[in-house]
Order: C-alpha cells, then structure tokens, then sequence
C-alpha cells in the first residue's frame, strides 16, 4: 500500500444553485484508518465523496492529496484513489479479469495476477473469473468493483454505500478487507449503515456542515 | 503509452458490440444507395460527384463518431474512465479509437465510390491522398472533442451535426476544392494553401482539444 499518503480538506463547499450540499467542511488525515462519511439518504454523501476523489468540482474550498509530502496533481488524483460506489459501473462486455487487467494497463502499471486472484478468490468470483460482467448478478458486480477500487494499491479507499446488493457472508468479506487495508491506507464509507459507521475511528456527519457559519 | 491501452480496450469493446461499426457500414451502404437511386440515369459532372463524396463522408461521420463519448456515457462507465486515467490519457485514446475509425470508414467509403461512380476519378492521386489524410485527421479530431462536450446533453442526436457542422464547415469546404483540383490533375503547388489551411486546421484543433479537454471531462 502506499506510504506516506495524507489528505487535507479545507472550506469544502458544494452547492447546487442555492441549496447548499455541505458548507465548510474541514478534515486532515496522514495516519491509515477507518474514517466514515454519515448522513441520511439524499444527504450529499455521494456528492462529498465524488468531490473528494476528484470526479466533481467543488464550488469552493480546497481538497489537497499528499504523497510522500508531495502535493498530487489534480490530473493524478485518479492514482492515489480508490473508489467504490453502486453508481460506478464496469466493462460489461469484459470478463472480471480483463476489466482488472485493463484498469491496471490504462493506469500505467503492470497488471498483478496473484493479486488479482488472492482478490477474486477472497470474494469467490475467481471461478467466475472468465465471464463476462454482464452475466454477474448484482451482488457479483459489487464485490468486483471493490476489487477494482483497491488493485492499484491506493493510499485513500473510498467505498461509497460499499455492502449495497451484498448478502451477509458478502458484508461480512467486506468488513474484514476493509480491516486490514485501514492497516496500511485511509478507508472512508460514505454509509447511513451503523455497522459500517461502528467500525470507523473518525466520522463526518453531513448534516452538522448544512446550516453551518 | 496509457492512452495506447485505452485505445485497445475501445477496439476489443468496438468489436465484441459492433456499437459503431453496424451502424456506420450500413450507413454508408444507405446513403450511397439514395444517391445512385436519385441520380437514376442522370450524368452527374465530375465536381458534382467530388462534392457528393465528401456529403456521405460528413452524414457517415456523424451517425458514427459520437459513439466514443456517448457509449462510455450510455453505459455508466465514465466515473470508471475517470478513475483509471488522467484527461489527456482518455482523449489521446479516444482520439486514436476515432481517427482509426474514420480512416476505415472513409477508405471503405472511397472503394465503394470509385466502383460505383464511373465520373470520380482523380487525376492527381498524390494531392488527393495527402487531403485524404490531412482530412481524416481533421474529422476524427473534430469528431472526438465534439463528441466530449455532447456526451452529456439529453438531444444527443441532434446536437452531434448542428454542433460539427459549423466546425467541420471550413475542413469540409476545403477538402470539396482540392478534391476538385486533384480531379482535374492540376500541378501540386497549386493546391499548396489548400494542404496548409488542412495542416493547420489539423494542428488548431489537437492543440485546442489537450488544452480545452479538462473542462469538458469534468463535471
């Protein structure tokens, strides 16, 4: 996993025309861990953490990643991220393994079979590995796109609503992977499940930075 | 070289959904039959049939070429595009995937247009050539960043020609010259303006798209 990664959040504000999603909201973190994101449904967690890995533009504030004390590039946020969420989808038309295969060679990196296999087979996809995306059930496809949230070692994992369409055993295989990358990267859940926000150190509730000064 | 696999994934995507190749390919078999129908046993004069060719080459374009954005867009995987790469990677990807895309679909085109139509027939191939690609280059470009900025709209469709049209407009207008000039076999430097205005259309246009494509990518 990466070493010395760290983020800084300062003033982060998102509003859409004059709702306001989050006003203010300030969060610093250059130790691996558990940190949760909270808020009821339509609260602005996705947005928050769309904002946070860079696929959405603040309206104002600042979000600065760090690696080895070195600012990332806006452009290279995509690097040091990791990110899961049931609205990210994968190649249908590809297998579990070519999707992870292309993930790691767009990236610039070499794809890992071992790990890829230690993955699949730690979240029972490996005998399916070969199958198109598109022939999964939902369930399957969740548990790959953790997969591919965490194969290219990111220093912050962002799992957003990360046991949606998940059975328990599944849940159960989630928590303990989830254990063991906060070891050594930041895991965030953007969850209103209170298993999930249990098992966080740290938790941003969202509702605390709507009306905030 | 990122942009390189990106590329390959489009193609591998392309040929196991035939998402642009079935609807270009029968395109263009529909649109050069209308012609030849609605020509019926009329002599058309060989500037017409240069000017027609670059008609079913801009109509193919734009059934075709949007598909790079708008299947990415259609299928929920831009976040997952986005995720794995930088701007530059994805259009430097998306712009090979297209440009290899035009080529095929124009070569195709021009085969079938040369069988078919006894008139085009040209008489400085060099000059034409190098129009042809300069051209292609400059559609598959153009083609690709448009495609960007629409991928997003909900009229998709309609916005794809209006948006192309006033920007191909220019490479359009001299790509039918030129053709015309190669038609009539006219010395190279003569058509020399013609193949700068191509180069430099071609080089405003990569140069505006690495340096305006952030803005579009992201929300």
């Amino acid at each position: 996993m990466n070493d010395n990664y760290s983020i800084e959040i300062s003033d982060l504000t998102k509003v859409f025309g004059s709702r306001i999603i989050f006003n203010k909201i300030n969060f610093k973190r250059d130790t691996p861990g558990l940190a949760g994101i909270a808020g009821p449904n339509g609260s602005g967690k996705s947005t928050l953490v769309k904002v946070i890995a860079g696929l959405l533009t603040q309206s104002s504030g600042t979000i600065k990643h760090y690696l080895g004390g070195k600012e990332v590039h806006q452009n290279s946020v995509y690097s040091v991220v990791g990110f899961a969420s049931p609205y990210v989808y994968l190649y249908d038309e590809f297998s579990a393994l070519e999707n992870l295969e292309i993930s790691m060679k767009i990236r610039g990196l070499k794809p890992d079979q071992e790990n890829f296999k230690a993955l699949l087979d730690r979240f029972t996809l490996w005998p399916r590995r070969n199958d198109p995306v598109k022939a999964y059930s939902s369930g399957m496809k969740q548990r790959l796109k953790l997969i591919f949230s965490v194969i290219h070692s990111p220093g912050l994992i962002i799992w957003d609503e990360p046991t949606a369409n998940l059975d328990s055993d599944g849940k159960h295989r989630v928590y303990e992977l989830a254990s063991e990358l906060a070891k050594e990267s930041i895991v965030v859940f953007a969850t209103n499940e209170e298993t999930e926000i249990g098992m966080c150190s740290e938790v941003i509730n969202i509702l605390d930075y709507k009306n905030n000064k | 070289m990122k942009f390189y696999w990106l590329f390959r994934k489009d193609l591998q995507s392309e040929l196991r959904t035939r998402y642009a190749i079935n609807a270009l390919g029968m395109f263009i078999v529909v649109t050069i039959s209308v012609i030849l129908f609605s020509i019926g046993q009329e002599k058309i004069t060989q500037n017409l049939s240069g000017g027609l060719f670059w008609v079913v080459v801009f109509f193919s374009a734009m059934s075709g070429l949007s598909r790079a954005f708008v299947s990415e867009e259609e299928r929920g995987t831009v976040l997952t595009l986005q995720l794995m790469s930088d701007p530059n990677t994805v259009l430097g990807g998306k712009l090979l995937f297209n440009i290899v895309l035009v080529f095929s679909m124009n070569i195709f085109i021009a085969l079938l247009y040369s069988a078919l139509f006894d008139v085009f027939v040209i008489k400085n191939l060099p000059m034409f050539l190098l129009a042809f690609v300069l051209g292609n280059l400059g559609i598959g470009i153009s083609s690709t960043l448009i495609a960007a900025i629409i991928a997003k709209a909900n009229t998709k469709g309609t916005l794809y020609p209006v948006l192309s049209f006033p920007i191909l407009l220019p490479l359009f207008l001299t790509l039918i010259e030129i053709t015309k000039k190669a038609m009539e076999g006219v010395p190279f430097d003569e058509g020399f303006i013609e193949i700068a205005t191509l180069v430099s259309y071609d080089v405003v246009m990569v140069a505006a798209g690495f340096m305006l494509f952030d803005l579009v990518w992201k929300e």
